[in-house]
């Protein structure tokens, strides 16, 4: 299952920090959000963009995750080579995720 | 009798926002107040650089347009405007917005600049650290500016001084508006639930098109109705810091709690501190719930007490862009663009550019999410070249290098461009609030 047939998302950025905000469309599916889109699987799917540690807060009472990249901006916005300098373009690959199917 | 509600509308969510949905909202919004978010990070350093040009530079290009369109409709419903478009020099702005009143007919209009929170020379060749490493003194000549971002108590004492028009530089983008919360509501600046809450409506604000449907669109998935005429958002707002978001009835867009909810993470880090000059917000137990059509109801914020301490954004020089692009079509066009990659790297190699940081992109294959796969093959490719490098000379050669595939690189390529910039990039570092003195300064159209 994609994670995008599950879940909406928006990217920010502070430095060289990427922020994106996953938000289950339906209330119900948040749990299986929160069970299966952990941080390590978040890092291995950014490996080669994402540099630094990956951090997860929860927010069940608005069925989202809310998840913090270090590392994924090129050195900072400012001062980045990359075409999408701001990473708006990571919350669309976010959602590429390949979630397991649960028994 | 203090006020039950207050309606704030967004009337811009960055520096080059579309300005009919501020007329809109200013002529059909009901609004007490009209707040301009212009002010990225890096738009004050720019702004500080022109400014040094020029005294009277250094405020936001498009304010007088944006004055112009809403300033008519303002003062005839008494509706309060509070912008950052003062950036680098808020009393030069405040100057402009008096000659643009003038110019309207509307003598007498109240303008309020807020100044202070620029510590370019306070910090300068300080010990300061700055939270990427090193120190402010580091720096050296290279600091182009510093800037606090300052809270909402200042923009408050304008508003209680009767100002119509507050220009502020940097300030935090939600506290330009929770400062008509405050003025209007008298809640202390240690009522920390109120200001919390004053902080997640100002946050779902501060990006005007962002929480109304702009940003939002993905079809087969987000409908987003009339996008082309999106709206601005606007919130009334309780005495008790819950608000109803929403936008002008007929205006595109849509308001709905999914795209609240995407506004209330965006750029957020730790949602139960959401770190604010006035306060520590927290986001966790906010609710967002449909009350009818392009309406949700927020409640549920909280907050900390604030830590004290004050972020400023720093600028500094470091160095210069040199940037090329080509494309490539039709048959083949992945394996030219290939080939005119390597060959540019060897070139730039055989000239010994120096570069301290150096990319070759094929737009439509790699130059965002980096190797993938390459199947189907894409029917065109644009590659692109960038550099930073410590001197415009040298910044100048990846363009130049990149342009000569013309009549020296693989077949078909067109469309050139070639551009060197100025590297402006921005740190930033934590300050004792008592550092920065704001302070009001008063003009009258």
């Amino acid at each position: 299952m994609l994670l995008r047939d599950l879940a909406h998302a928006r990217a920010g950025d502070k430095g060289d920090t990427s922020s994106i905000g996953v938000i289950a469309y339906r209330a119900e599916d948040y749990a299986r959000l929160e069970r299966l889109l952990t941080p390590e699987r978040v890092r291995a799917h950014f490996a080669g963009i994402v540099h630094g540690e990956v951090r997860r807060y929860a927010l069940p009472g608005i069925g989202a995750l809310n998840f913090v990249l270090e590392g994924a901006l090129g050195g900072g916005v400012t001062r980045s080579l990359a075409l999408d300098a701001h990473g708006k373009c990571l919350a669309s690959a976010m959602l590429e995720i390949e979630l397991p199917e649960e028994g | 009798m203090p006020a039950r509600s207050i309606r704030i509308g967004a009337g811009a969510g960055f520096s080059g926002d579309r300005i009919d949905p501020a007329v809109e909202l200013a002529e059909h919004g009901r609004l007490g107040y009209l707040v301009f978010e212009c002010l990225a990070e890096r738009t004050i350093a720019l702004a500080q650089l022109a400014r040094q040009r020029d005294p009277e530079a250094g405020y936001d290009r498009l304010l007088a347009a944006r004055l112009q369109a809403v300033l008519p409709a303002c003062r005839r419903q008494g509706i309060r405007i509070i912008t950052n478009m003062g950036a680098a020099n808020p009393l030069a702005a405040a100057r402009r917005v008096a000659e643009v009143a003038r110019g309207l007919g509307l003598g007498g209009l109240r303008i309020a600049a807020l100044l202070g929170d620029d510590l370019t020379d306070a910090l300068r060749g300080t010990e300061t650290p700055l939270d990427e490493g090193g120190t402010v003194a580091g720096l050296g000549n290279r600091l182009v500016s510093a800037n606090a971002y300052l809270g909402a108590g200042p923009v408050a004492e304008a508003l209680a001084g009767g100002a119509e028009v507050v220009v502020t530089g940097r300030v935090a983008d939600p506290a330009m508006f929770l400062a008509p919360m405050i003025h209007e509501f008298g809640w202390s600046m240690e009522d920390w639930t109120r200001l919390g809450r004053g902080t997640v409506v100002g946050h779902l604000l501060e990006c005007a098109g962002q929480v109304t449907g702009g940003y939002f669109a993905d079809p087969g998935f987000k409908h987003v109705p009339d996008l082309a005429r999106l709206g601005f958002p606007l919130a009334e707002v309780t005495e008790e810091g819950d608000a109803l978001l929403t936008k002008v009835p007929g205006s595109g867009g849509r308001v709905t709690p999914a795209t609240c909810k995407e506004q209330l993470l965006y750029e957020v880090h730790d949602p139960a501190r959401y770190l604010q000059p006035d306060v520590a917000a927290d986001f966790t137990g906010v609710r967002l719930e449909a009350a009818g059509e392009d309406a949700v109801r927020i409640t549920g914020g909280g907050g900390r007490a604030r830590t004290g301490m004050l972020k400023v954004s720093v600028g500094c020089h470091e160095g210069w862009f040199g940037e090329g692009q080509i494309s490539y079509a039709g048959p083949g066009a992945l394996a030219r663009g290939e080939l005119a990659r390597a060959i540019v790297r060897e070139r730039l190699q055989r000239i010994g550019l120096e570069a301290e940081e150096l990319r070759l992109d094929l737009i439509g294959l790699d130059a965002i999410l980096g190797p993938g796969p390459t199947r189907p093959e894409p029917r065109e490719v644009r590659l692109r070249v960038i550099g930073r490098c410590a001197s415009a000379l040298a910044a100048e050669r990846i363009g130049h290098e990149v342009d000569s595939l013309y009549l020296n690189g693989p077949a078909s390529g067109g469309g050139v461009t070639t551009a060197v910039r100025e590297v402006i990039g921005m740190r930033s570092c934590l300050v004792p609030a008592a550092m920065a003195r704001p302070a009001l300064h008063w003009l009258e159209a």
